[in-house]
């Protein structure tokens, strides 16, 4: 079992848990794919999930937004247990974050601005066109592609892709940002663009965010601290610092 | 002897199987529909999706049927033209013909052909936006999938294909009336009169109630299948020709057992 350590700020205040994962269970049938997960994310810090592929990365932050439900053990966000959530109370959790989907996840069948403007039409909050202009354009300059707004997704390259996907996820003014894989399938100078936009999104919109990556890269320019997943449990948990000096075998094939 | 036991234990945990898999299908499909029916009287109905696919069904299939209904007017027409001439029976052209168009042909014609292109496009299409977390991305932005893609697409096909029969049906006279008039002549107007009067209502309720089912089959199926698509790119091409194949025959189906309960009524 894992010693809980508290983050403190720098006076010596304990900062606020933003997602508290104890205990979490998930299998498929016989495949058991996180077994007894426990993990916080402090308020504004960037938290990297590493762990190979097939290790229930995706599955765990599935979880968090109630896309897919849990055996056992307990998820809460900003203090509420998303088990105990009635539709509007989720529906209103999965507003305040932001998901970044491993393919993008665009509308094929829209625009770039329609795919901005879907979050905020079908907010509850009614937005005017106005207001919702100058939140999509604000999010299309954020992100540098203001001259892609009127082109479809199958016109744009993979790294304008989820640049785009990046700018709807916040264009709703997200608390918490959930990345899967935001780098994966990019080059080099691109995945360097995304990661320097994680930063920028984690500074301008105070988010607290799991990224979840193994490119090494990303961890090294976006990670406050780093989780380890493998075999179902948190293998390791710590800041950079002690991934990169560890003498494990398996964590030293991700930091080569 | 060994070998010959095993193998027809394997056929049988095979066909073990086969059915457990089978059973399993329907009663998912069975719960999707419960989903379905739920989900359209509980409030936020998408008006302004339902009326896009609406119109993107009748849009994209106007071309296809009305050259397909065409078609079968004529073609009917050029077959049955002979044998009623020797039975010196050839005024009962247009009205034999409109009969078993309005009856039979137009509807599973019809729906035959909007299985292909309507169900395959919703299989592909919803296939596409499973694999690519399309769906999921929607209902993290405090949309019901179900309800925005689903509904609205089980009930466009419901309302279109009577529709579309219907259309295919007048086209399917005119194209007899072209078959008529390649031998003989005839107005088009005395044409239509001859057929219309020779349709009754009990003809029509049966043919149009049926469309209806056969709408409702096809996108459901399409839908099925699109959203539970799993796994990488290629079972969206899975999706699409699984959802054509059962729709068409499961049209097929409908189609035998609405011509037994008309049977029985009449
Ligand atoms: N909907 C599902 N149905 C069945 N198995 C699933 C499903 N989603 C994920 N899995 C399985 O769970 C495991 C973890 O998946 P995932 O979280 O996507 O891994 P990753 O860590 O690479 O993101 C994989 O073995 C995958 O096959
Ligand atoms: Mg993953």
């Amino acid at each position: 079992m894992m010693e809980e350590k508290i983050q403190t700020h720098k006076n010596g205040t304990p900062k606020r848990v933003v997602i508290d994962i104890k205990n979490l269970k998930k299998s498929f049938g016989k495949l058991e794919v996180l077994k007894d997960v426990n993990l916080q994310v402090y308020e504004g810090e960037n938290l990297v999930v590493l762990g190979k592929s097939g290790t229930g990365k995706s599955v765990l932050i599935k979880c968090i937004v109630g896309l897919m439900d849990f055996d056992d053990g307990n998820i809460s966000v900003f203090e509420e247990h998303i088990k105990d959530m009635n539709p509007e109370a989720l529906s209103n959790l999965r507003r305040r974050t932001g998901f970044l989907f491993q393919s993008g996840a665009l509308y094929d069948s829209m625009n770039v601005k329609q795919n901005l403007e879907f979050p905020l039409l079908r907010s509850p909050t009614k937005f005017s066109q106005e207001e919702i202009d100058k939140k999509t354009n604000e999010a299309l300059s954020h992100v540098g592609l203001e001259k892609a707004i009127l082109q479809m997704p199958s016109q744009l390259s993979g790294g304008q892709r989820k640049r785009i996907s990046l700018a709807r996820t916040i264009v709703t003014n997200p608390e918490i940002m959930l990345y899967d894989e935001p780098t994966t399938g990019l080059d080099p100078v691109t995945s360097d663009e995304i990661s320097g936009l994680i930063r920028d999104v984690q500074r301008q919109y105070k988010t607290s965010s799991i990224i979840i990556t193994h490119d090494i890269n990303c961890v090294r320019s976006v990670a406050d601290r780093i989780v380890m997943l493998k075999d179902g449990i948190v293998y390791k948990e710590g800041d950079l610092a002690s991934f990169e000096s560890s003498d494990d075998q398996e964590i030293k094939s991700f930091f080569k | 002897m060994s070998t010959k036991s095993t193998k027809l234990a394997d056929i049988f945990i095979n066909l073990h199987e086969k059915i457990r898999s089978a059973l399993l299908d329907v009663s998912n499909v069975f719960l999707f529909i419960l989903n379905i029916v739920k989900q359209t009287f509980s409030k936020g109905f998408e008006f302004k999706e339902f009326f896009y696919q609406c119109f993107q069904i009748g849009y994209k299939t106007l071309p296809l049927v009305s050259i397909t209904g065409m078609i079968m007017g004529l073609v009917l027409t050029i077959q049955s033209r002979p044998v009623l001439v020797d039975f010196g029976a050839v005024t009962m052209l247009p009205g034999m013909v409109t009969v078993s168009l309005i009856r039979e042909m137009g509807p599973v014609i019809t729906a035959l052909i909007c299985a292909g292109k309507i169900g395959s496009g919703i299989g592909a299409e919803l296939g596409a936006m499973k694999v690519t977390e399309q769906i999921d991305a929607m209902e993290v932005s405090s949309t019901n999938p179900m309800r925005y893609l689903v509904v609205t697409r089980v009930l466009a096909t419901t309302l279109m294909i009577p529709i579309l029969v219907l259309y295919a049906d007048i086209m399917g006279i005119l194209g007899s009336w072209a078959g008529a008039n390649i031998k003989g002549d005839v107005t088009i107007v005395l044409f239509f009169a001859q057929a219309f009067a020779s349709i009754e209502f009990i003809d029509f309720l049966p043919a149009v109630t049926k469309t209806f089912f056969f709408g409702a089959v096809i996108g459901i199926v399409g839908c099925y299948k699109g959203y539970y698509a799993s796994g990488g790119t290629s079972s969206v091409g899975v999706a699409a020709n699984s959802a054509v194949v059962l729709s068409s025959l499961l049209v097929i189906i409908v189609d035998v057992i609405a011509v037994q309960i008309t049977d029985m009524m009449l």
